[in-house]
């Protein structure tokens, strides 16, 4: 990892060898501009880079490059996010350049969960290219500096290309090779998904070391604070693969209603803890779904502030 | 096979619903197999519609036929002399045949009677799923036999996704993890090396989305064999 392929703050961060630590927002189910930034304006100063979703849980909101440009007005870096479920490649393709054009310079490779879960349930699945594909083509795009055809780009998209990985979803043994597989592809960063299994995630850990795949690739481990024991318990039942120890929800249950959220916060904090030291973890990926104003208070307490100028 | 579905008895009685004379359709082939479109479909269906429109005080005329079957012109054809006869036609083949028996007899209406859903087979008595979605270049080997275009609700070449869980889908509950089977018997056998590296970009110009197919055989064609 010599050159900076995409030159962008993140890229920057992880390879100087910071513990980085990105956020996550979503974009507005409308055009309430005003909304996302005031969403935005908690996350200024305190992450090296915000993932701006691509209709999250199949459900319709502003385009993810739409609100990564927005983003970018704030003073953020986003890392755009692109699932394969809504455009075949040449949407994809087209939507890479403009992004990058723009100024886009991170991206996230994702299947998308599947459009039953959201709020078009008829609407026809894509899917031309899968997630593994995608980031060959986004590493051919910019390595290659061609189109999926082999026809030569003018001037082509340099994206610091993430992917995400899930430890939590079956068959567990097959997760570290499709992580090899996906760095394999191209990918220079990986968010995981959302860890509160901490046993399991170890032991994945361990493994992904043992493999050397910590040395190909940065990885980075996705935080969810918990707001109540409600929502661990919703979560748990409703969202694709998601794996919460009833342990996590006892220890929820188990204060009042109303300290419930610290006590969420305080586990991720105790996670975080334990990630900067994990071997194999290059930072953390905080998703603080819609709690965006609680990342500086969270940030600060876990210790990762200021972020590293780079 | 083709597997389809019976529509509900309304739909169909309310697509003939100002027709008194009306002749039903079945077919020999995979419909009959498939519990849908044969005789006894056939027999059923019109019984049931002579009743519920006794019931109104509306009665109905409804001669049956089962053609060998609708999606060729040969057994089509046979109809020729009695399909004048009637003010409409319903078809409980699979959606090939409805459009055989309209393209042969452009002044008769043929409506379908049952929803044409996917090519499979009949996994236990009296349940069918869904095998191929006919992608026009076959490529199961790869996949320890198991389609995973036809299979995985997202047609991922290089699967699982993040919602495989248990062996089943993330979209539904009874719906199999195509990926979890396709990993779990490459594991099993000790050939995981088969799944390690990117499966290419699919071309999926053979598919439906190159536009409506057609396969020529020239040898038939040419009438050598
Ligand atoms: S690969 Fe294509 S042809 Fe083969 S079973 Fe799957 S959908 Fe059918
Ligand atoms: S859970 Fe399995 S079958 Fe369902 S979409 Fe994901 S990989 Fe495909």
């Amino acid at each position: 990892m010599s050159e900076l392929k995409s030159g962008s703050n993140l890229e920057k961060v992880l390879k100087a060898g910071h513990f980085a630590f990105t956020g996550e927002c979503g974009p507005p189910k409308g055009a309430n501009v005003e909304h996302l930034k005031e969403k935005l304006s908690h996350l200024v100063g305190k992450v090296d880079a915000v993932n701006m979703t691509d209709n999250q849980t199949a459900v319709v909101r502003m385009s993810s490059w739409a609100g990564s440009i927005l983003m970018m007005e704030q003073g953020l870096e986003p890392n755009f996010q692109m699932v394969c479920r809504d455009r075949n490649r040449l949407a994809m393709m087209s939507d890479i350049l403009g992004a990058y054009a723009l100024g886009v310079r991170n991206m996230l490779c994702l299947s998308g969960d599947h459009q039953s879960f959201g709020n078009h349930p008829d609407a026809k699945n894509v899917h031309d290219i899968d997630s593994m594909q995608l980031i060959t083509m986004v590493k051919k795009m910019r390595d290659e500096g061609k189109f999926l055809n082999d026809e030569d780009i003018d001037v082509a998209p340099k994206m610091f290309i993430g992917a995400a990985a899930n430890p939590f979803a079956d068959p567990y043994e097959y997760r570290p090779y499709r992580l090899a597989n996906k760095i394999a592809a191209g990918a220079d960063f990986i968010q995981t998904q959302c860890i509160f299994n901490m046993e399991k995630f170890r032991d994945f850990m361990k493994k992904v070391v043992d493999m050397g795949l910590h040395e190909r690739c940065y990885i980075l481990a996705g935080v969810t604070p918990m707001k109540n024991a409600g929502m661990a318990n919703f979560m748990s039942k409703y969202v694709p693969g998601m794996d919460i120890p009833e342990s996590l929800i006892k220890r929820l249950k188990g204060v009042d209603k109303k300290d419930q959220a610290e006590e969420g916060i305080k586990f991720a904090l105790e996670q975080i803890q334990e990630f900067k030291e994990m071997k194999g973890v290059a930072g953390v990926h905080l998703m603080a779904i819609e709690w965006e104003h609680k990342v500086p208070e969270i940030a600060e307490r876990a210790g990762v502030l200021p972020r590293p100028k780079v | 096979m083709i597997v389809a579905d019976r529509k509900s008895l309304q739909e169909i009685l309310a697509m003939v619903a100002d027709k008194k004379k009306i002749l039903i359709l079945g077919c020999k082939g995979c419909v009959t197999v498939c519990n849908v479109g044969g005789l006894k479909e056939v027999e059923i269906l019109a019984a049931s519609m002579k009743i519920a429109r006794k019931k109104e005080g509306n009665d109905i005329d409804i001669d049956i036929q089962v053609l060998e079957r609708q999606c060729d012109t040969e057994y089509v054809a046979g109809i020729r002399d009695v399909v004048g006869n009637y003010e409409a036609a319903v078809s409980l083949a699979c959606g090939v045949g409805p459009q055989f028996l309209s393209e042969m007899y452009k002044d008769q209406t043929f409506y379908p009677g049952v929803n044409t859903t996917f090519f499979g087979g009949a996994v236990q008595h009296g349940i069918w799923e869904e095998r191929c979605a006919g992608c026009g270049s076959c490529a199961i080997h790869n996949f320890g036999g198991l389609c995973p275009i036809a299979r995985c609700a997202k047609s991922l070449m290089n699967g699982p996704c993040g919602g495989s869980s248990k062996g089943v889908c993330e979209v539904n509950k009874d719906t199999l993890c195509i990926w979890d089977a396709i990993v779990k018997k490459k594991m099993e056998s000790g050939r995981l090396d088969d799944l390690i590296g990117v499966k290419p970009i699919k071309s999926w110009k053979t598919a439906r989305d190159g536009g409506p197919r057609r396969s020529i055989r020239e040898e038939l064609v040419q009438g050598n064999i």
